[in-house]
């Protein structure tokens, strides 16, 4: 499989405490893969500084065949980067003075310069993908936490991004909630979309992703094909984490 | 109250209103919106740390909060004639307003753009905007909104700040009021009325605020 990303030796510290102690992470396009762990395990940070969200102390990221240096990319580099990727935040962040429809118009108007007729045919048909098209007129106050984070998926993937990172997409959700988010998840894996998830949903690591990283205390402590790692976990610390979560 | 009292509140009436309308009103406003446009510069500038523009923002909101605006009066339309700066009377009150409004409406908008959520920014940057474009369409919108009712509260102090522009020759309404009490001599009837008409006029501003805020609550939040 063709390789999409490919992140070494990424370092990254907050106030003297190191988050990220040099993890590498490969994705092949087409993947899906769920990045899991214990809080503070440094997961987000990762999928952050991936996206320039956070500046990395040190790495070098190689992406779509182009390599950025984690700590001194330019903010032009980084703006056209952001032009490939999708990120879904945990709280959704969806611009609140925005509708539905002006989500996921406003980066194909202003950052794309599509026009703007172009840009809502593009920008409805992503919400009915995520099964919101009735709800394009409503501001997010006006929409339920699933509701929102579908919209923000739908504003993620409106401009066809090469990946789509998601953080703790349905931490701020309730069960219910949470399944209509996935199965939009769901739907887009099948899609052949890449993605990268960092994620406290087991059950959907084990079912949709085709690869999972487990890390801690900064580093990845072992990673393998979803199936194998649920069943057959090499590493001892694993398994004390799958029994953890798993309520075994 | 005497016939002859009636007569004159009636007659200075128009007499009051006129240069409220023609003076106060037009300082209020060219004031008030170059103060709005220092401001927005002066609060994007420190919100954003820009290197030296910074420190200099900074001095300027301490020196204008800490000196009375009387004094800055003074100072433009007394003080610089004698390096040589001559300025009329209006341009000066006006130089003098929005500069001294810039200062204090900045640190409102500075709070609200402080207030916005850090993810609002970084949403834009992930569906590839700029820092520019991302604060231009998304953030200030929304400070702009948080900021509305302290703005306001600026636009009606101002309203009554500009009688202090009586001290530098401007002829607006309190300085009417002046001339017609050296002339009558009825100080408590006619200093109520200019204060009513200053009331009148701030009532005004108050209904415009509400509603200003009902149109900008379509969002929600």
């Amino acid at each position: 499989m063709e390789e999409m990303l490919k992140i070494t030796g990424i370092r990254k510290s907050f106030d003297g405490t190191e988050v990220l102690r040099g993890v590498d992470l490969t994705v092949c396009r087409g993947e899906v893969v769920s990045i899991i762990g214990p809080s503070g395990s440094g997961k987000t940070t990762l999928l952050r500084c991936a996206n320039f969200l956070e500046r990395a102390d040190a790495g070098t990221m190689v992406f779509d065949g182009k390599t950025y240096d984690l700590a001194h990319a330019r903010t032009k580099e980084i703006n056209d980067l952001r032009r490939c990727t999708g990120f879904v935040f945990q709280n959704y962040n969806l611009f609140r003075n925005k509708t539905a429809l002006q989500n996921v118009t406003e980066g194909l108007v202003t950052a794309r310069k599509v026009p703007k007729a172009e840009a809502e045919q593009t920008a409805r048909a992503a919400l009915a993908r995520v099964g919101m098209e009735n709800r394009a007129d409503a501001y997010p106050s006006q929409l339920s936490g699933g509701q929102q984070q579908r919209v923000a998926i739908a504003r993620a993937i409106a401009f066809e991004p090469e990946i789509l990172y998601f953080d703790e997409p349905t931490s701020a959700l309730d069960p219910e909630l949470t399944g209509e988010v996935l199965a939009v998840m769901r739907d887009l894996a099948n899609d052949g979309m890449t993605m990268v998830v960092v994620t406290h949903e087991m059950g959907f690591a084990r079912s949709v992703s085709s690869r999972v990283v487990f890390m801690e205390n900064g580093v990845e402590v072992e990673q393998a094909p979803a199936r194998e790692f649920f069943e057959n976990p090499k590493q001892e610390r694993t398994r004390a984490f799958l029994r953890l979560v798993q309520g075994e | 109250m005497s016939e002859r009292l009636a007569g004159i509140l009636l007659d200075s009436l128009p007499k009051i209103i006129i240069p409220g309308l023609t003076v106060t009103i037009p300082l209020t406003l060219i004031s008030f919106a170059l103060a709005l446009v220092i401001a927005v510069i002066t609060a994007l500038i420190r919100f954003a740390h820009v290197p030296v523009l910074e420190q200099l923002a900074r001095f300027y909101v301490w020196f204008i909060r800490g000196t009375p605006v009387l004094v800055q009066l003074f100072v433009v339309f007394y003080g610089l004639p004698s390096v040589g700066i001559l300025i009329d009377p209006f341009p000066a009150a006006v130089i003098c307003f929005s500069i001294n409004e810039g200062a204090y409406c900045s640190e409102s908008i500075r709070a609200a753009l402080e207030s916005v959520p850090s993810g609002q920014l970084e949403a834009g940057y992930c569906v590839g905007m700029t820092y520019l474009q991302t604060m231009r369409r998304i953030v200030l919108p929304q400070a702009m909104r948080t900021a509305f009712p302290p703005l306001f509260n600026s636009l009606i102090s101002l309203v009554k700040d500009t009688s202090l522009a009586a001290n530098i020759t401007v002829t607006e309404m309190f300085m009417a009021t002046q001339r017609i009490v050296s002339r009558v001599y009825e100080p408590l009837a006619l200093y109520i009325e200019v204060a009513l008409v200053y009331l009148l006029f701030c009532t005004v501003l108050t209904r415009v605020q509400r509603w200003g805020e009902k149109k900008l609550n379509t969002y929600g939040i």
